[in-house]
């Protein structure tokens, strides 16, 4: 469950070192844009130190590695894959070919780590109109994509428009990416919100992202991270739906029925694994009942 | 062993990180140590610097740690990038 995904800087402690603590699903190491070329060595260094001194016991985390245009992506992956970071952000992904690329080197060090293959997951951040044209390509290249991840800053300096908090300029690659992600059955999350101190701004992107279908939502202030939390967490009426359903299903099979309605209305397949998908994810957050 | 050939440094002074400074020495580890903590934690600092030191072979070495209440991993990051900065071999 990544319902929040939250930015560090790669080389600023009283950050990372903090990093379990400030209530996300998961943390993203940042090597890459938060990390000056002259400190790319250091942050290594201090993301590897963190992750293995530090304990980060119900919180993933996930490692923004260089670009595989730079000098510098191999290196990290050779300094953070021993860690066994829950996965890898590989920034402007733009092909298919760009996931093989990194896929292969991932797998030599796995190999060399004596790690099974795919231990270490890989997420496409797609910020280029090259890279939301191939997002299904990008998705499907290789089993260690377990995500697409869009990111709208560097995506809109691609596509020569503003930035804006209503977002219309991304509407189409946030729709893009989240159909191409569920097409290769993989999990789709959103950009930060980028104002850090509006409130209200947060809470309408990030229902807005929710209602697209994206699974979850970055964010680069600990302060958002709390609202994303809400947002992407089936509300308590969602839960009782839920169970009602499977109640109904579980009836409608007892009496030998071929076709179950609840309050009026046809379950069919889709509603069934939508209730399961409320269910498990009730359960992981505490909130589910207890099997009879 | 690694030969410490040049001046370098690793950290900021911000809060909760650690500033390391490592020059050629001569005669072993001479190491001056400034920390807003050093009266209850300047040994277990200590230990922890010279620690890193010897696990990348480092003998020799003039080293300046002003520390602004880093925990361990961050102190034996900068040290250890601080190394790889000065040594002969890159």
């Amino acid at each position: 469950m990544r319902r929040s995904l939250l930015f560090l800087p790669g080389n600023t402690p009283n950050m990372l070192i903090n990093g379990s603590c400030l209530g996300s699903d998961a943390v993203i190491f940042d090597l890459e844009d938060a990390v000056s070329p002259a400190e790319k060595d250091a942050a290594r260094i201090l993301v590897r130190n963190t992750m293995t001194y530090m304990d980060f016991r119900g919180c993933e985390t996930i490692v923004r590695i260089n670009g595989i245009d730079t000098p510098y992506w191999q290196e990290d992956l050779d300094e953070v894959m021993p860690c066994r970071p829950n996965l890898i952000l590989l920034p402007k992904t733009g092909t298919a070919e760009d996931i093989r690329t990194a896929d292969a080197y991932m797998a030599r060090v796995e190999e060399r780590l004596g790690l099974a293959p795919y231990t270490v997951g890989l997420v496409a951040l797609i910020e280029t109109a090259l890279g939301v044209e191939n997002a299904f390509a990008v998705a499907s290249a290789s089993p260690r994509v377990t995500a697409l991840f869009l990111g709208a800053e560097d995506l809109t300096a691609d596509l020569q428009c503003k930035r804006t908090k209503e977002g219309r300029e991304i509407e189409y690659a946030r729709t893009r990416l989240v159909v191409a992600a569920r097409a290769a059955g993989v999990e789709v999350y959103d950009t930060p919100f980028t104002d850090v101190n509006d409130d209200e701004g947060i809470e309408v992107d990030a229902l807005h992202a929710k209602a697209l279908g994206f699974t979850g939502k970055a964010s680069i202030s600990p302060r958002h991270v709390e609202v994303i939390n809400r947002v992407f967490s089936p509300s308590q009426g969602d839960i009782d739906y839920a169970y009602e359903v499977m109640e109904a299903i579980r009836l409608g099979k007892e009496q030998g029925k071929g076709a179950v309605a609840l309050r009026g209305k046809m379950i069919d397949a889709p509603i069934v694994a939508r209730a399961q998908r409320t269910i498990a994810m009730a359960r992981e957050l505490g909130l589910g009942r207890e099997e009879a | 062993m690694t030969e410490i050939v040049r001046s370098a440094s690793a950290g900021t002074m911000e809060s909760s990180d650690v500033y390391v400074e490592i020059e050629p020495g001569e005669g072993g580890i001479e190491l001056r140590l400034e920390s807003v903590v050093k009266g209850q934690f300047g040994p277990a600092i200590e230990e922890v610097v010279r620690e890193v030191l010897g696990q990348w072979g480092v003998e020799n070495a003039r080293v300046s740690v002003r520390d602004r209440g880093a925990l361990d991993c961050v102190i034996r990051s900068r040290v250890e990038t601080a190394v790889k900065r000065g040594r002969g071999n890159g």
